[in-house]
């Protein structure tokens, strides 16, 4: 079955078997138990829970504010990671350091925080209100809680990829007389691609499931404004457990497709 | 931890030879989330309550707090609760139901319906009442906007949306009548937290909306803690409905623990005098006469429709009106 | 050194810094995002937190139910930790080292817990564990408590960190490839000696960083353990939860405190991180120019 790169390092055996056991018991097997239940539906059933009108608003919802956050922290988080990594200036250890700090920081926290920040009344939702429009309690609120709470994953998959960019490169192409954005479409873009993938995937991943964040600010309105780890919620709280597993098991088979998608294409830029 | 216990109670019996054997008790209560304050209180005077009788006995009472349906499943799914203290009938039946922990007929056990204290839904203003809400009438005019939680997923909202609906009823006078009602209000509603306090923190600190639906007790609470501020009035709408938090023992659970006596004794406390007084100070209606008469100048008369003879119990309201497909549903989907 | 050559310096100085126009906007609008985005919101937490004076911050966080959470909190950091550490290395090992069928089947399965929702994360627990799970009754019948118990906490921790380690070590052990564990074995070092004294120096960086991340996000976890905690106060709330419960009792300020507490524990393990790699750094300089 495997292919060794070089015929002399040891320890195949021993890392692939732990890896998929520890996988298996803290993650697989949990999971499959979620399918096992959610197998209790016939087709007709779980079609029925999932194209239900709500289950499809909250899907478009969730993948939809996922989706623009995902966007939003790939070209904000590259910005951050090249200014990180090309220049120095007051501060940049701060930012360096703190960040991290949304993964940190309890969502719920964040979630209170936030809707404390972007509320009508709030520090910057009332410059909103003044110029007609509600942050709090919309889609654009629920994108921006998103973005903060996955905004690590692109600046902190960039960062050591843009660090290991010969400058040379770049100041090769310059002087051949690129501009910059030529120098950052032809040069920079496909050296980063694949790990500006995976942050985005990552960020799109995890915005998707985002729930403790998210509550506080969305409004929770039915069909506008409400997204789906709170359907889950809600089927738990009817107990019905069934409907709930299906939702679940619906969210992780789009984010697994999504995930091996942009695995496969990120191996595939990378040997090409 | 067992041998501790036999060790303290061979000692106690080795010296208090003849009296009663000391115990360690711990138990644990499950509760909703407006209940934090009034149980803080009543554990110290139920500790203080059981320790006359049995002076040697050490209590240590356990809470936890949240969501009424979430509490619930926590006790369904294996949290030992000794009791539970939730905010509807519907959310401890599920207990009997899917737990199989408690008899079906736990509401018998205890009087009132097991219900020691009750509540009923008022609105929470903002000072002077600028909107010039008076009655649920006034809920759905032009440019008033309504804090409400999410009926799906918060106990409290649901008491919230049948007093709605009966408030509907009566001035409709059909049930057709009453779901445009509540159809109507529900577009005044601009965010619908998951939870009673969530709403309350959305319409006191996150200053939205011109009048929050509330439990009695939550609106007093907010009052309170707004520290004499005066941001808030109460307004008591001429119907509401009779809001019944149940109790009762997870028989199961405390059999296992050695705790039946105990919790028993823990739930039929909360109905004498000094119970009573503790839910009165915590903004509970008492059932006790002689209490209420004490708080009558706390909680104004008004009229109430009840979940048992009004809307047919929690068994048929809340299939009708919260399960998936149902009136709450319908008002969304059909928009 | 001749004109030409400082000619040529000072241009390809003058490339590598870009305008410096373009360089002053470019960080100021990096300044600007990490404000708006990071810094106010974080602000706004340490500042509620400290509304009402030094005094009242410190007895939130000193008050013996916050003190409970922190210690359960740790405990469960002290556990989850060490065990992704040592899946993160193993798995790293074997996607970077060596090419086999299905390979990015399971890159994409470590990922995995990053997507799931933390409500599902908790969820799959009390499907297994609870009492109406798979092996509830078994684990009844043995009075073995695993959810509502530090058991379910636990492992919830875990399963929301799994990939943070590995996720770090997989690019880095790619990009270094093998030849120096190559060369290593080929010296006569068996496979613990080249581990020990050639992979680990070259990846304790990202080793550290990968750490340093799983335990501030372990330490922060609140959606997937909420659900297997049974919320018993003093006994299975961690500090995230605690400040859940305080927000949830009007009191703000302690909720924002402990709040901060975390931030502060978060913060002080990033600047840890920072420091050392500093040190490292210099190190390597002036050996570099000895």
């Amino acid at each position: 079955m495997s292919r060794r790169i070089s015929p002399v390092i040891p320890g195949f055996g021993l890392t692939l078997g732990y890896t998929l056991v520890y996988l298996s018991l803290i993650v697989l097997i949990p999971l499959g138990a979620m399918f096992v239940h959610a197998a209790q539906l016939t087709w007709e059933q779980f079609w029925a829970i999932i194209s239900a009108p709500r289950v499809l608003a909250a899907l478009k919802l969730s993948f939809g504010t996922a989706l623009c956050a995902a966007i939003i922290n790939g070209i904000i988080g590259t910005l951050l990671a090249w200014v990180l990594v090309r220049y120095t200036f007051p501060g940049r250890k701060i930012i360096e350091a703190m960040i991290d700090l949304p993964f940190a920081l309890p969502t719920a926290v964040a979630g209170i925080a936030l809707t404390a920040l972007y509320a009508p009344a709030g520090l910057v939702g009332q410059f909103a209100t003044d110029l007609g429009f509600k942050i709090a309690y919309t889609p654009l609120g629920i994108t921006l809680a998103l973005t903060f709470v996955t905004l690590p994953f692109v600046v902190r998959t960039v960062q050591p990829v843009l660090a290991d960019i010969p400058r040379e490169v770049e100041e090769a192409a310059a002087c051949l007389g690129a501009k910059p954005l030529q120098v950052f479409r032809y040069v920079l873009l496909p050296a980063l691609l694949p790990a500006w993938l995976t942050g985005f995937a990552l960020a799109f991943a995890r915005g998707v499931g985002e729930y403790g964040s998210v509550i506080f600010i969305a409004g929770n309105m039915p069909m506008k404004t409400e997204i789906l780890p709170l359907l889950i919620m809600v089927k738990l709280d009817q107990y019905d457990y069934t409907g709930a597993t299906a939702i679940g098991v619906l969210m992780l088979v789009v984010s697994f497709v999504l995930l091996l998608l942009i695995n496969l294409l990120q191996r595939r830029i990378e040997t090409p | 931890m067992s041998i501790r216990r036999y060790a303290l109670a061979a000692l106690a019996s080795a010296v208090f030879a003849g009296s009663a054997i000391a115990k360690d008790y711990e138990l644990l209560n499950v509760s909703y989330d407006p209940t934090r304050e009034l149980y803080q209180q009543y554990n110290a005077e139920f500790i203080k309550h059981w320790q006359q009788a049995h002076p040697d006995d050490k209590v240590k009472i356990q809470q936890s707090h949240g969501g009424s349906g979430k509490q619930a499943r926590a006790v369904i799914d294996g949290l030992r609760a000794d009791v539970v203290t939730l905010a509807l009938a519907g959310d401890i039946d599920e207990v009997a139901k899917l737990g199989k922990t408690l008899p079906d007929t736990w509401q018998t056990r205890l009087p009132e319906a097991s219900t020691p204290y009750t509540s009923t839904i008022v609105f929470l203003v903002r000072k002077g009442n600028p909107k010039g809400i008076k009655d649920w009438g006034d809920l759905i005019k032009k440019d008033v906007s309504v804090i409400t939680p999410n009926p799906k997923t918060s106990g409290g909202a649901r008491w919230n949306f049948l007093a709605a609906w009966a408030y509907g009823l009566k001035a409709g006078g059909s049930e057709a009548k009453a779901q445009e009602y509540v159809k109507e209000l529900f577009k005044h509603v601009p965010v619908l937290d998951t939870g009673a306090r969530g709403s309350t923190i959305t319409f006191v600190n996150n200053g939205q909306g011109d009048v929050l639906l509330a439990w009695e007790n939550e609106a007093f609470l907010a009052l309170k803690e707004d520290g004499g501020n005066d941001k808030f009035e109460i307004v008591v709408p001429s119907l509401s409905i009779l809001a019944e938090p149940p109790v009762a023992v997870v028989d199961k659970n405390a059999e296992k623990k050695g705790n039946e006596a105990i919790a028993k004794a823990y739930l039929e406390h909360l109905y004498s005098p000094a119970g009573q007084k503790i839910a009165a100070e915590n903004f509970y209606r008492p059932r006790d006469e002689k209490v209420a008469a004490e708080y009558a100048k706390q909680f104004p008369k008004l009229d109430l429709v009840t979940i048992d003879k009004d809307f047919g119990g929690w068994k048929t309201a809340q299939p009708k009106f919260f399960n998936d497909g149902g009136v709450f549903d319908q008002i969304y989907t059909a928009q | 050194m001749s004109a030409s050559t400082l000619g040529a310096a000072a241009s390809a100085n003058a490339a590598r810094r870009g305008s410096s126009t373009s360089r002053r906007i470019l960080i100021s609008l990096g300044w600007l995002i990490f404000a708006l985005f990071l810094l106010l919101p974080l602000v706004i937490v340490v500042s509620q937190g400290l509304k009402m004076g030094l005094g009242t911050f410190f007895e939130a966080i000193f008050e013996a139910d916050a003190l409970s959470a922190l210690k359960l909190t740790l405990i469960a950091v002290a556990i989850s930790v060490p065990l992704n550490l040592v899946f993160g290395v193993s798995a790293a090992w074997c996607v970077s080292k060596y090419n086999f069928r299905g390979k990015s089947i399971l890159v994409t399965l470590i990922d995995l817990p990053f997507s799931v929702s933390p409500v599902i994360a908790g969820l799959v627990y009390v499907l297994m564990f609870g009492a109406q799970g798979l092996f509830g009754p078994w684990l009844q019948d043995h009075d073995i408590q695993i959810v509502f118990a530090l058991p379910g906490i636990v492992l919830a921790t875990i399963f929301v960190t799994v990939p943070f380690v590995a996720r770090e070590l997989i690019p880095l052990m790619q990009e270094q490839g093998t030849q120096e564990e190559e060369a290593a074995r080929l010296l006569g070092a068996n496979g613990w000696q080249m581990f020990w004294h050639v992979t680990l120096p070259n990846i304790k960086w990202g080793l550290i960083y990968g750490v340093v991340l799983c335990t501030a996000r372990a330490m922060g976890e609140f959606g997937a353990v909420s659900v297997v905690s049974g919320h018993i106060r003093g006994v299975t709330n961690t500090l995230p939860l605690h400040v859940e419960i305080l927000y949830n009792e009007y009191n703000h300020v302690a909720a924002f405190s402990v709040a901060s507490l975390l931030l502060i524990l978060a913060l002080f393990i990033l600047l840890l991180k920072q420091w050392s790699e500093n040190r490292i750094n210099r190190l390597r300089h002036s050996a570099a120019e000895e």
